[in-house]
């Protein structure tokens, strides 16, 4: 079978992200089809499809969307927001569709909201995404130029407003109850649900759904060719193609469009080149630093939600993180804590307190004055902040938020799995492995030097 | 009051209150636009200018905007070198990085330089793991460096100031 492209179809379009060239490839061509259905049609088309969202938790958008209030059900404005925050470590995905295929999220946006019967849509973009922001409001304004937004679309009579929002460095927004606040112009404090789904209370106390760029960017290809050809690809539960975003140790890093349930090891070998200077795979962290690691030879896995899942970890936003031989996992765990640390929006207690202890202790294994018994009281604190993926350790849901959990799974994970690692270092006051700290750009990956 | 938008800011700042059903969704847009137009930073005076044109308190606007990092409450330096130091980079070798712009500038992170022309802070993940280690610099970013790269950056920055 013929590598199946939906959202890298114009991979190799030069200039993609312009409206000539976009139309040329197809662009906006399902916007009438879209139009000549009902609104309800579309969702189920998207349900038929199996589509999971793909910013995180793999919820069926259709379902989502089946959420939202139409037609009688209606009784204030229903609003579609874009998760363009992009923001778990590892991954950077939704940039290549929002650089190379603007118009496909837009065409996608127009459709999405006429199916979920609204009429004012936002993209929340990251604040460091500037020049990706900028492309994307241009194509706003083209798009709003040849009548692809705007008041009544293409003679159909729908209108829809599309604004992008920036936001401003902080990773919580992209939580999507988060990202509604900030939205609304205020810190980006994650909402208690219930009672605040974004379905029933979202953005302006209005019935809202909140979807990832790359979910939508599914949707035209989904009403293209119809939701069941989409789920013949991939595998049943887990349809359609996924960008996987690639980074660390491999010779390519890079993201690839595949389709779900492609194998861990395929993906390193065969796509990426395998690991670089011929070191040894040592450990992958496969869905964004907020998922559980895998050990080398726990890789031989099939990258999917069902199959991440029972492996203990998870595909979250696709970011396959690779480490070799030469990565110490004190760092490693020290590297995420921080982050979760700095990232915690500071409403809830556990996450607060629970991330900068963890912190300080693995940090002060790291200064060589760890003692053993930090590790089980490292553990201890993570089970009080978010507790295990699997339910092992303590119980999830403490937080209002997930940041909690994302937080402390990869922290048990690192500890129970390179426990020696942690061990070495407490009773030696070092690092059990030979690190490289050199910086390590492959020499063929020098793109131009560029000030704008 | 001594500050304004400029003319052309001002029409921006329009055209973003018709975009919100109210004017505080609009406080983050504004607080961007208000960064650009008064020097890189956002100033105690800029602060009651803003709460002044959307109708909130000053405490409103500090409130939200002490949450984000890309608003600084403080002059910055022309250049704001973010290296990027999360998981992907570092694993690539941003620790080694951010030592080599230290050493070549001499200053420590978080500091900017004594000509008022460079300050380096760290920064997470900025979406450019695949072509880490990278840095933003102001708005632009630099990705897979290599030491002869940042001689090369900071060469040309200089020329531009
Ligand atoms: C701490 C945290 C950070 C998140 N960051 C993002 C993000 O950057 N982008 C994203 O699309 N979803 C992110 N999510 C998931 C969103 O809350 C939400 O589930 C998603 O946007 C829904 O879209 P989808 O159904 O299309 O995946 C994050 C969740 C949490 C708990
Ligand atoms: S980890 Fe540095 S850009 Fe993502």
């Amino acid at each position: 079978m013929a590598e199946i492209k939906i959202l890298m179809a114009k991979e190799n379009v030069k200039n993609s992200h312009q409206i000539d060239v976009a139309l040329a490839n197809g662009a906006y061509s399902n916007l009438e089809k879209a139009f000549k259905m009902k609104s309800v049609e579309i969702t189920e088309e998207v349900k038929k499809s199996g589509l999971r969202g793909r910013g995180g938790a793999g919820f069926p958008a259709g379902i989502k969307w089946s959420f939202m209030p139409t037609g009688d059900r209606k009784k204030k404005p229903n609003y579609v927001v874009i998760n363009a925050d992009e923001s778990e470590p590892g991954t950077f995905k939704d940039r290549w569709i929002l650089e190379r295929d603007p118009h496909l999220l837009i065409e996608g946006i127009v459709i999405t909201s006429y199916a979920v019967e609204s009429n004012t849509a936002y993209v929340y973009i990251r604040g460091e995404y500037v020049k990706q922001a900028k492309i994307l409001q241009k194509a706003i304004d083209e798009a709003y130029e040849k009548g692809f937004l705007g008041k009544n679309i293409l003679g159909s009579g729908f209108d829809l407003e599309l604004t992008l929002h920036r936001g401003a460095g902080a990773y919580v927004c992209g939580e999507e109850t988060a990202l509604l606040e900030s939205l609304e112009g205020k810190r980006g404090y994650p909402r208690i649900k219930p009672p605040y789904f974004p379905a029933a209370i979202g953005l302006f106390h209005c019935p809202t759904l909140v979807n990832n760029v790359e979910t939508i960017s599914n949707v035209p290809w989904i009403l293209e060719n119809g939701g069941e050809e989409f789920a013949k690809i991939g595998k049943p539960n887990n349809t359609g193609t996924k960008l996987l975003c690639v980074s660390g140790h491999v010779n390519f890093p890079g993201v690839y469009e595949v389709p779900l349930g492609i194998n861990l090891l395929t993906l390193l070998e065969t796509y990426c080149g395998g690991i670089r200077s011929r070191n040894k795979l040592k450990a992958v962290i496969p869905g964004g630093s907020s998922m559980p690691v895998l050990k080398a030879e726990e890789c031989n896995v099939e990258m999917d939600f069902d199959s991440l899942k029972k492996a203990g970890t998870g595909l979250g936003s696709g970011a396959v993180i690779v480490m070799d031989e030469t990565t110490c996992m004190v760092d490693v765990s020290l590297n995420l804590l921080k982050f979760y640390a700095h990232e915690s929006c500071g409403q809830c207690t556990p996450c607060r307190e629970g991330m900068p202890w963890m912190k300080r202790m693995v940090q002060r294994i790291k200064d060589g004055n760890g003692r053993p018994e930090d590790i089980p009281l490292i553990l201890n604190v993570a089970d009080y902040v978010g507790g295990d993926i699997d339910f092992s350790r303590g119980k999830l849901g403490k937080t209002i938020c997930a940041l909690g959990e994302a937080g402390s799974w990869p922290t048990i994970a690192l500890l129970n799995k390179f426990r020696e690692e942690f061990e070495y270092f407490c009773n030696n006051g070092k690092s059990m492995i030979n690190r490289d700290k050199s910086i390590k750009t492959p020499e063929n990956a020098v793109p131009e030097v560029v000030a704008t | 009051m001594s500050l304004k938008f400029s003319d052309e800011a001002q029409k921006k700042f329009e055209n973003l209150l018709t975009r919100y059903p109210n004017k505080r969704a609009a406080l983050l847009p504004v607080l961007h636009l208000a960064q650009e137009e008064f020097g890189g930073w956002v100033s105690p005076e800029a602060i009651s200018y803003i709460a002044q044109l959307l109708g909130l308190t000053e405490l409103d606007v500090y409130d939200t905007m002490s949450f984000y990092t890309m608003f600084y409450n403080q002059k910055m330096g022309r250049f704001v070198i973010e290296v990027c130091r999360t998981l992907s980079c570092e694993i690539m070798g941003a620790s080694t990085v951010t030592e080599y712009l230290e050493n070549k500038l001499g200053i420590k992170s978080g500091e900017t330089t004594a000509d008022g022309l460079f300050s380096i802070r760290n920064a997470e993940c900025l979406g450019s793991c695949g072509t880490a280690p990278m840095m933003k610099v102001n708005d632009d970013f630099y990705e897979n460096l290599t030491t002869q790269k940042l001689d090369k950056i900071i060469d040309l920055l200089k020329q531009k100031a």
